[in-house]
Protein backbone atom coordinates (compact mmCIF):
# COMPACT_ATOMS: atom_id res chain seq x y z
CA UNK A 1 0.00 0.00 0.00
CA UNK A 2 1.68 3.62 -0.88
CA UNK A 3 1.21 6.09 1.72
CA UNK A 4 -0.44 8.90 -0.53
CA UNK A 5 -3.10 12.41 0.24
CA UNK A 6 -5.55 9.61 0.69
CA UNK A 7 -3.94 8.34 3.88
CA UNK A 8 -3.70 11.36 5.13
CA UNK A 9 -7.09 12.64 4.41
CA UNK A 10 -8.24 9.81 6.27
CA UNK A 11 -6.69 10.29 9.47
CA UNK A 12 -8.06 14.02 9.28
CA UNK A 13 -11.32 12.58 8.82
CA UNK A 14 -11.73 10.21 11.69
CA UNK A 15 -9.83 12.76 13.77
CA UNK A 16 -12.80 15.30 12.49
CA UNK A 17 -15.41 12.55 13.51
CA UNK A 18 -13.97 11.52 16.84
CA UNK A 19 -13.82 15.27 17.60
CA UNK A 20 -17.07 16.32 16.32
CA UNK A 21 -18.94 13.26 18.60
CA UNK A 22 -16.93 14.54 21.62
CA UNK A 23 -17.94 17.54 21.12
CA UNK A 24 -21.98 16.72 20.59
CA UNK A 25 -21.81 14.06 23.62
CA UNK A 26 -19.60 15.88 26.27
CA UNK A 27 -21.76 18.14 28.93
CA UNK A 28 -18.42 18.74 30.69
CA UNK A 29 -17.21 22.30 29.34
CA UNK A 30 -13.49 21.33 29.27
CA UNK A 31 -14.14 18.12 27.33
CA UNK A 32 -15.90 20.40 24.53
CA UNK A 33 -13.05 22.53 24.25
CA UNK A 34 -10.85 19.11 23.53
CA UNK A 35 -13.19 18.01 21.24
CA UNK A 36 -12.72 21.95 19.03
CA UNK A 37 -8.90 21.07 19.83
CA UNK A 38 -9.41 18.01 17.93
CA UNK A 39 -11.31 19.25 14.96
CA UNK A 40 -8.78 22.30 14.54
CA UNK A 41 -5.90 19.05 14.63
CA UNK A 42 -7.67 17.30 12.02
CA UNK A 43 -8.16 20.62 9.73
CA UNK A 44 -4.55 21.25 10.50
CA UNK A 45 -3.48 18.08 8.74
CA UNK A 46 -5.81 18.12 5.70
CA UNK A 47 -4.13 22.10 5.04
CA UNK A 48 -0.53 20.34 5.30
CA UNK A 49 -1.10 17.25 3.56
CA UNK A 50 -2.71 19.32 0.33
CA UNK A 51 -0.04 21.75 0.97
CA UNK A 52 2.84 18.91 0.96
CA UNK A 53 0.83 16.74 -2.42
CA UNK A 54 -0.61 19.22 -4.31
CA UNK A 55 1.53 22.36 -4.69
CA UNK A 56 5.06 23.57 -4.54
CA UNK A 57 4.86 26.17 -2.12
CA UNK A 58 4.23 26.35 1.58
CA UNK A 59 1.10 28.38 2.06
CA UNK A 60 -0.71 25.37 3.07
CA UNK A 61 1.67 25.24 5.98
CA UNK A 62 1.28 29.72 6.97
CA UNK A 63 -2.16 28.94 7.27
CA UNK A 64 -1.71 25.79 9.51
CA UNK A 65 0.54 27.88 11.93
CA UNK A 66 -2.36 30.61 11.81
CA UNK A 67 -4.55 27.97 13.00
CA UNK A 68 -2.27 26.61 15.96
CA UNK A 69 -2.01 30.47 16.40
CA UNK A 70 -5.93 30.93 17.11
CA UNK A 71 -6.41 27.90 18.80
CA UNK A 72 -3.93 28.76 21.16
CA UNK A 73 -5.56 32.20 21.88
CA UNK A 74 -9.19 30.00 21.73
CA UNK A 75 -7.72 27.44 24.53
CA UNK A 76 -6.69 30.43 26.98
CA UNK A 77 -10.15 32.64 26.45
CA UNK A 78 -12.19 29.57 26.66
CA UNK A 79 -10.65 27.80 29.86
CA UNK A 80 -10.64 31.47 31.27
CA UNK A 81 -14.32 31.10 30.89
CA UNK A 82 -14.69 27.77 31.96
CA UNK A 83 -13.06 29.26 34.93
CA UNK A 84 -14.99 31.98 35.14
CA UNK A 85 -18.45 29.65 34.85
CA UNK A 86 -16.97 27.48 37.43
CA UNK A 87 -16.68 30.23 40.01
CA UNK A 88 -20.71 31.18 39.93
CA UNK A 89 -22.21 27.90 39.23
CA UNK A 90 -19.77 25.39 40.77
CA UNK A 91 -20.02 22.87 38.46
CA UNK A 92 -18.47 23.24 34.47
CA UNK A 93 -21.75 21.45 32.90
CA UNK A 94 -22.80 23.26 29.79
CA UNK A 95 -26.13 23.00 31.18
CA UNK A 96 -25.43 24.98 34.55
CA UNK A 97 -24.45 27.69 32.15
CA UNK A 98 -27.25 27.75 29.95
CA UNK A 99 -29.00 30.88 31.88
CA UNK A 100 -25.86 33.10 31.65
CA UNK A 101 -26.02 34.22 34.91
CA UNK A 102 -27.15 33.14 38.70
CA UNK B 1 6.66 -3.38 3.83
CA UNK B 2 9.28 -0.58 3.78
CA UNK B 3 10.05 0.35 7.26
CA UNK B 4 9.30 3.74 6.69
CA UNK B 5 5.37 2.81 5.75
CA UNK B 6 5.77 0.79 9.11
CA UNK B 7 6.52 3.77 11.33
CA UNK B 8 3.49 5.81 9.61
CA UNK B 9 1.14 2.75 10.46
CA UNK B 10 2.58 3.53 14.10
CA UNK B 11 2.03 7.24 14.28
CA UNK B 12 -1.18 6.79 12.36
CA UNK B 13 -2.60 3.91 14.86
CA UNK B 14 -1.32 5.86 17.76
CA UNK B 15 -3.02 9.35 16.82
CA UNK B 16 -6.30 7.86 15.93
CA UNK B 17 -6.35 5.82 19.07
CA UNK B 18 -5.19 7.75 21.46
CA UNK B 19 -8.13 10.35 19.87
CA UNK B 20 -10.82 7.84 20.81
CA UNK B 21 -9.79 7.82 23.59
CA UNK B 22 -10.16 11.30 24.33
CA UNK B 23 -13.48 10.66 22.53
CA UNK B 24 -15.01 7.57 24.38
CA UNK B 25 -12.87 7.55 27.57
CA UNK B 26 -15.61 8.69 30.35
CA UNK B 27 -12.46 9.68 33.00
CA UNK B 28 -11.80 13.11 32.03
CA UNK B 29 -8.20 13.10 33.36
CA UNK B 30 -7.30 10.24 31.09
CA UNK B 31 -9.28 12.48 28.08
CA UNK B 32 -7.09 15.06 29.18
CA UNK B 33 -3.41 12.96 29.21
CA UNK B 34 -4.87 11.32 25.76
CA UNK B 35 -4.46 14.54 23.85
CA UNK B 36 -0.82 14.09 24.56
CA UNK B 37 -0.70 10.97 22.13
CA UNK B 38 -3.01 12.85 19.60
CA UNK B 39 -0.76 16.00 19.14
CA UNK B 40 2.24 14.38 19.57
CA UNK B 41 0.74 11.83 16.73
CA UNK B 42 0.17 14.99 14.64
CA UNK B 43 3.28 16.33 14.99
CA UNK B 44 4.89 13.08 13.89
CA UNK B 45 2.60 13.08 10.73
CA UNK B 46 3.59 16.64 9.99
CA UNK B 47 7.56 15.07 9.58
CA UNK B 48 5.93 12.52 7.53
CA UNK B 49 4.39 15.47 5.07
CA UNK B 50 8.14 17.40 5.33
CA UNK B 51 6.74 20.00 7.40
CA UNK B 52 9.42 20.24 9.83
CA UNK B 53 9.42 23.61 10.67
CA UNK B 54 5.05 23.19 11.38
CA UNK B 55 6.03 20.03 13.49
CA UNK B 56 7.94 21.89 15.64
CA UNK B 57 5.29 24.54 16.64
CA UNK B 58 2.99 21.73 17.01
CA UNK B 59 5.31 20.31 19.94
CA UNK B 60 5.87 23.42 21.21
CA UNK B 61 2.05 25.12 21.37
CA UNK B 62 0.34 22.19 21.43
CA UNK B 63 1.66 19.83 23.51
CA UNK B 64 3.65 22.85 25.50
CA UNK B 65 1.26 24.92 25.89
CA UNK B 66 -2.45 24.30 25.13
CA UNK B 67 -2.43 20.51 26.69
CA UNK B 68 -0.65 22.36 30.23
CA UNK B 69 -3.68 24.87 30.44
CA UNK B 70 -6.03 21.71 30.01
CA UNK B 71 -4.50 19.86 32.65
CA UNK B 72 -4.56 22.95 34.50
CA UNK B 73 -8.24 24.21 33.85
CA UNK B 74 -8.79 20.21 34.73
CA UNK B 75 -7.21 20.56 38.06
CA UNK B 76 -8.36 23.95 39.19
CA UNK B 77 -12.31 22.37 38.96
CA UNK B 78 -11.99 19.80 41.05
CA UNK B 79 -14.81 18.53 41.19
CA UNK B 80 -15.50 17.77 37.41
CA UNK B 81 -15.26 13.93 37.85
CA UNK B 82 -18.78 14.07 39.64
CA UNK B 83 -20.06 15.53 35.59
CA UNK B 84 -22.37 12.86 34.01
CA UNK B 85 -20.50 12.33 30.53
CA UNK B 86 -24.23 11.92 28.62
CA UNK B 87 -26.35 14.37 26.98
CA UNK B 88 -29.55 14.45 27.09
CA UNK B 89 -29.73 15.96 23.32
CA UNK B 90 -27.74 14.02 21.66
CA UNK B 91 -26.83 10.50 23.41
CA UNK B 92 -24.06 7.99 22.74
CA UNK B 93 -25.63 6.19 20.17
CA UNK B 94 -26.82 8.64 17.61
CA UNK B 95 -23.52 10.24 18.56
CA UNK B 96 -21.56 7.15 17.81
CA UNK B 97 -24.24 6.93 14.33
CA UNK B 98 -23.70 10.18 13.26
CA UNK B 99 -19.90 9.54 13.05
CA UNK B 100 -19.98 6.52 11.46
CA UNK B 101 -21.63 8.07 8.78
CA UNK B 102 -19.70 10.68 8.34
CA UNK B 103 -16.56 8.94 8.29
CA UNK B 104 -18.09 6.90 5.68
CA UNK B 105 -19.22 9.90 3.36
CA UNK B 106 -15.53 11.76 4.00
CA UNK B 107 -13.51 8.91 3.22
CA UNK B 108 -16.18 7.77 0.16
CA UNK B 109 -15.76 11.25 -1.18
CA UNK B 110 -11.82 11.70 -0.87
CA UNK B 111 -11.41 8.38 -2.39
CA UNK B 112 -13.01 9.23 -5.50
CA UNK B 113 -12.33 12.48 -5.74
CA UNK B 114 -9.25 13.29 -8.47
CA UNK B 115 -7.21 15.58 -6.29
CA UNK B 116 -4.78 18.14 -8.12
CA UNK B 117 -1.45 16.40 -7.74
CA UNK B 118 1.94 18.62 -7.61
CA UNK B 119 4.67 17.10 -10.32
CA UNK B 120 6.67 15.97 -7.66
CA UNK B 121 7.16 15.85 -3.85
CA UNK B 122 9.85 17.56 -1.85
CA UNK B 123 11.00 17.02 1.20
CA UNK B 124 12.96 20.47 1.25
CA UNK B 125 13.81 22.22 4.97
CA UNK B 126 10.77 24.67 4.91
CA UNK B 127 12.18 27.10 8.00
CA UNK B 128 13.60 29.76 5.89
CA UNK B 129 10.61 29.66 3.05
CA UNK B 130 7.80 30.30 6.07
CA UNK B 131 10.15 32.81 7.36
CA UNK B 132 10.18 34.50 3.80
CA UNK B 133 6.37 34.07 3.58
CA UNK B 134 5.35 35.17 6.65
CA UNK B 135 7.52 38.85 5.90
CA UNK B 136 6.02 39.18 2.50
CA UNK B 137 3.11 37.81 1.45
CA UNK B 138 1.66 37.37 5.04
CA UNK B 139 2.97 40.25 7.03
CA UNK B 140 -0.72 41.72 7.53
CA UNK B 141 -1.96 38.61 9.21
CA UNK B 142 1.30 37.92 11.35
CA UNK B 143 0.74 41.09 12.68
CA UNK B 144 -2.42 41.04 13.29
CA UNK B 145 -1.39 37.41 15.01
CA UNK B 146 0.10 39.62 17.76
CA UNK B 147 -2.70 42.09 18.16
CA UNK B 148 -5.14 38.97 18.39
CA UNK B 149 -2.26 37.12 21.00
CA UNK B 150 -2.46 40.44 22.86
CA UNK B 151 -6.32 40.72 23.18
CA UNK B 152 -6.46 36.90 24.22
CA UNK B 153 -4.00 37.59 26.46
CA UNK B 154 -5.19 40.67 27.99
CA UNK B 155 -9.27 38.74 27.73
CA UNK B 156 -8.37 35.33 29.63
CA UNK B 157 -6.72 37.34 32.59
CA UNK B 158 -10.03 39.66 32.77
CA UNK B 159 -12.13 37.08 32.31
CA UNK B 160 -10.77 34.58 35.51
CA UNK B 161 -9.73 37.15 38.05
CA UNK B 162 -11.68 37.08 40.74
CA UNK B 163 -14.21 39.78 41.10
CA UNK B 164 -13.03 42.87 43.18
CA UNK B 165 -15.92 45.57 43.30
CA UNK B 166 -18.74 45.02 46.12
Amino acid sequence: MVIGLESYLTIGAVLFALGLYTVLTRRNAISVLMGVELILNSANLNYVAFSHYTSANADGQIYAIFVIMLAAAEAAVGLAIVLAIFRIFHTIDVEAAETLKE
Amino acid sequence: MELSTIIFFVVAAVTILSAAMVAFSSNIIYSAFSLLGTFAGVAGLYVFLGADFVAGVQVLIYVGGILIIILFAVMLTHRITDVEITNRTVGRIPGFALIAVLIFLLVQTLRETAWLRAKEVSFAPTTATIGDLLLESYLLPFELASVVLLVALIGAATISRKETKD
